[in-house]
């Protein structure tokens, strides 16, 4: 069904850069070439044969300190978004096919956390709470499933009314064949855009909490947090707080890519097949 | 504007010749490629007269209508031939000459007046539109010319109607104020693009007697673009027939319709010709629909007033009437999805439950429906075989290799081969989408098949196919049909009792030879003169003798 050639070039190059972010956060404490939280030099040390991106503010290895950071970012992410969609998408479905009081019970309720700002209730909820990885997938999960909410609600409630679904209705369906058999691959398209976008978010999400200390604690440290650690560098010409800023627009833009090319398959309805 | 010295002297006013157009497609996964749309056509017009173009859908009529503006519709190509209008090639003179002629020497009536007008201005500002930009006369003088057109295709205060914007008026109304936006500039030419199509059977006849009007009296020429033979037959002096872009036949209108030449018109002359014997009622019906009242939002509008009907199994009863005579809303009534305020359904001897949710598998098994909209009513994402089998499963239990027979059985059934279990809607064509929905049905095993107007969407031979394909089925499953339509000829051809509707109310009901023998009340009446049937001069005749106004005014 996959034929190589006919993946565009943008898409391969949004695959292996993500393929190469993926490989290096699973495979962290063997790609990595010292400990996490050892400090192995100098501090901001330049780059050089022995530490390839230099030292951080603390003298421990820059590199080292990045692959076990793409790992806590990647993972936190990637749960928060995937709790986001799972729950977010879900609802969303069930109040456009359930309707009445369930939906405005759902829609008031979803209107009224979005109505508070996400990044004040994540640091408010953050603060009261023990900080650990937990608590944090899930407030940033739920935060972001109202979103998702949203969106998953406005596409199901127009493929609702379409007639194939009332005539799964009036065969007798019940609404676990009608969310997930009718309304789901229909409403994958503009999923999928907005899975790409939310997996960026949460990272940003993410960065912003550890930047302003709620996020991922030392020793551990994802890269928000290490744009944090060594900020005051800049003002001495240092680039280590701009490397984990830049990793986190590189993989901003690869996720993305890839994100196009699975939107652009599922689009076609003719099963991919052309 | 120096438009005389550019008239020729001889009377011919647009020479197509060997036209040849051609689009590029990008089918995914291959290599872009080119197709031809239509290939060496050649159309002679002479000023006043009327050709009419004639085909199914993708026949190239209506690129051969807008070649003549000199426009190709989403990215089509004009590769070949030459237009030549008032005597001068409209191809190759460039953007300028295109906007000379486009609104002043040609104008166009598009299909969906609806979805052709600009919703927030006034109809008069738009209707004057052309002449004003091409300074034929002052505002003034376009509006008094307006209003002169407005009183000539009937339409209703042709004073203050330029006033209203296009949403204040009805379907026939703005399709004619379309009409007379194409004849305020005084064009030599009017394309009109299928410009009844959309409409009510009442509403064209209407609509077809005053574009003929305006046309004989403005003396312009037009090609009048539709699928429809009977229609075309009324206002042509030539037609052509076409078929895949190329032209089949080509001759007067008497000659087409009287003594085609050619297989394919034939074939279109004698559509809607299946015989039928009709079928007398039998002992209890299956269903019996008693005085139903129904309505829409909490009791506010009433659109089902006091309807009682009965089908009797292996029969088929035809519900008639215009756009909201409230005939979908029986068939939501009877599946269902709309509880009655009042009345009863009763379906093999026991009251069904007037709420979907509170009746039995075996009830819903027995009453099937098939939409109109086939493209709508198949989940795009399913094959053909999940579509068919998923009926079976539910009701039945059938899985795996039974299943698969059984879809295999019901695809030789609606004559599509074994091929099609595996492919998706978007790879099927109209009439097999259709047929797909009509095995759908039918692998449930239903006592009672409901069809919302199931051949409307459907070009005429494909729609002759469907039904010759539901009568024998008919014969083969017994099943009854409720067919819900608004066209005549389908009533005559399938139906064995026909309920005539008219704002919610049963006017007319009982076995199709009483009800098609007069004397008719009025609204039946209407109802039947406005069928265009394929004679010259049907339409005037019709127009004289009908008893009351169409509901379109």
């Amino acid at each position: 069904m996959l034929n190589a050639k006919n993946i565009p070039i943008s898409a391969w190059i949004g695959l292996i850069i993500t393929a190469i972010f993926i490989f290096a956060a699973v495979f962290a404490p063997w790609v990595a070439p010292y400990p996490i939280g050892e400090t192995v030099g100098d501090v901001w040390e330049p780059m050089s044969a022995k530490y390839l991106l230099g030292t951080d503010n603390l003298g421990r290895d820059l590199l080292s300190r990045m692959i076990f950071g793409a790992r806590i970012t990647i993972f936190i992410a990637a749960m928060a978004t995937a709790l986001s969609f799972i729950l977010g998408s879900v609802l969303g479905f069930a109040a456009a096919v359930i309707g009445g009081w369930f939906d405005q019970l759902m829609s008031r309720f979803v209107d009224l956390i979005m109505a508070i700002p996400t990044l004040i209730f994540a640091l408010v909820v953050l603060s009261v709470l023990p900080a650990n990885i937990v608590t944090l997938i899930l407030v940033m999960g739920l935060l972001d499933a109202t979103r998702v909410y949203r969106l998953a609600r406005a596409v199901a409630v127009d493929i609702n009314v379409m007639d194939f679904v009332e005539a799964a209705k009036l065969r007798g369906e019940g609404r676990i064949w009608i969310i997930f058999r009718e309304i789901l691959p229909n409403a994958l398209t503009p999923l999928i855009a907005e899975l790409g976008l939310r997996f960026i978010f949460a990272v940003l999400f993410l960065s912003a909490l550890s930047f302003l200390g709620l996020g991922v604690q030392p020793p551990d440290a994802d890269w928000g947090g290490m744009v944090k650690e060594n900020k005051e560098g800049i003002v001495f010409g240092i680039p280590a707080a701009l490397i984990p800023a830049a990793a986190i627009a590189v993989l901003a833009i690869s996720v993305n890519l890839v994100a196009d090319w699975i939107l652009n398959r599922t689009t076609s309805l003719k099963g991919g097949r052309g | 504007m120096a438009k005389a010295p550019l008239k020729s002297k001889d009377d011919l006013l647009l020479d197509i010749r060997n036209l040849r157009i051609e689009a590029t497609i990008y089918p995914p996964g291959e290599l872009p490629k080119n197709i031809t749309i239509v290939d060496d056509v050649s159309v002679k017009l002479e000023r006043g007269k009327v050709l009419g173009l004639i085909g199914e859908s993708g026949a190239g009529k209506s690129t051969i209508g807008l070649s003549s503006m000199g426009y190709g519709r989403g990215g089509v190509r004009i590769t070949g031939g030459e237009v030549l209008l008032n005597g001068r090639d409209i191809l190759k003179g460039g953007a300028k000459v295109l906007r000379q002629i486009r609104g002043r020497e040609v104008c166009y009536v598009a299909q969906s007046a609806a979805a052709a007008f600009n919703p927030a201005i006034k109809l008069m500002d738009q209707v004057i539109e052309a002449a004003l930009l091409h300074k034929i006369c002052t505002k003034a003088e376009a509006e008094k010319r307006a209003v002169g057109l407005f009183k000539k295709l009937g339409l209703p205060n042709p004073e203050t109607f330029g006033q209203r914007f296009p949403h204040q008026v009805s379907g026939g109304q703005l399709q004619r104020a379309m009409t007379a936006m194409a004849l305020c500039s005084e064009p030599d030419l009017i394309v009109f693009d299928e410009p009844t199509t959309a409409l009510d059977v009442t509403t064209q006849i209407d609509v077809l007697a005053s574009i003929k009007d305006a046309i004989r009296d403005t003396n312009v020429a037009a090609l009048y673009i539709t699928h429809d033979l009977a229609v075309v037959a009324q206002v042509a002096d030539d037609i052509i027939v076409l078929r895949n872009g190329k032209p089949v036949e080509y001759g007067d209108t008497r000659q087409i319709i009287k003594e085609p030449r050619q297989q394919y018109t034939n074939q279109l002359v004698s559509v809607h010709h299946i015989p039928h014997e009709q079928n007398n009622p039998t002992g209890t019906p299956i269903l019996s629909v008693r005085n139903i009242t129904a309505a829409y939002g909490g009791g506010l509008v009433k659109v089902l007033k006091n309807v009682s009907v009965d089908i009797h199994l292996g029969q088929t009863l035809a519900v008639v009437g215009e756009s909201g005579s409230g005939k979908s809303t029986l068939a939501r009534v009877i599946t269902g999805l709309l509880p009655p305020m009042e009345g009863s359904i009763i379906f093999e001897g026991r009251t069904l439950s007037p709420r979907l949710a509170n009746r039995t598998r075996d009830d819903l098994r027995e009453l099937q429906m098939i939409y109109q909209m086939a493209d709508t009513a198949m989940n795009p994402r399913q094959t053909v075989g999940t579509i068919i089998g998923r009926p079976l499963e539910f009701y039945f239990g059938m899985r795996g290799k039974e299943r698969d027979r059984r879809v295999a059985e019901l695809l030789e059934k609606i004559e599509m081969g074994k091929g099609f279990a595996d492919r998706y809607p978007a790879e099927l064509s109209g009439g097999q989408k259709q047929r797909v929905c009509i095995a759908r049905a039918l692998a449930a095993k239903p006592k009672l098949i409901i069809c919302d107007e199931v051949t409307s969407a459907l070009d005429p031979l494909v729609a002759d196919g469907i039904l010759k394909l539901l009568l024998n089925l008919q014969k083969d499953e017994n099943v009854a049909y409720l067919f819900i339509t608004h066209d005549l000829a389908t009533v005559k051809s399938i139906s064995d009792s026909i309920a005539v509707m008219y704002r919610g109310e049963v006017v007319r009901y009982g076995p199709k030879s009483d009800v098609l023998q007069p004397p008719f009340d009025d609204y039946t009446d209407l109802l039947l003169s406005s069928v265009p049937e394929m004679e010259l001069g049907w339409l005037e005749a019709a127009m004289k003798t009908r008893k009351m106004a169409s509901a379109g005014n």
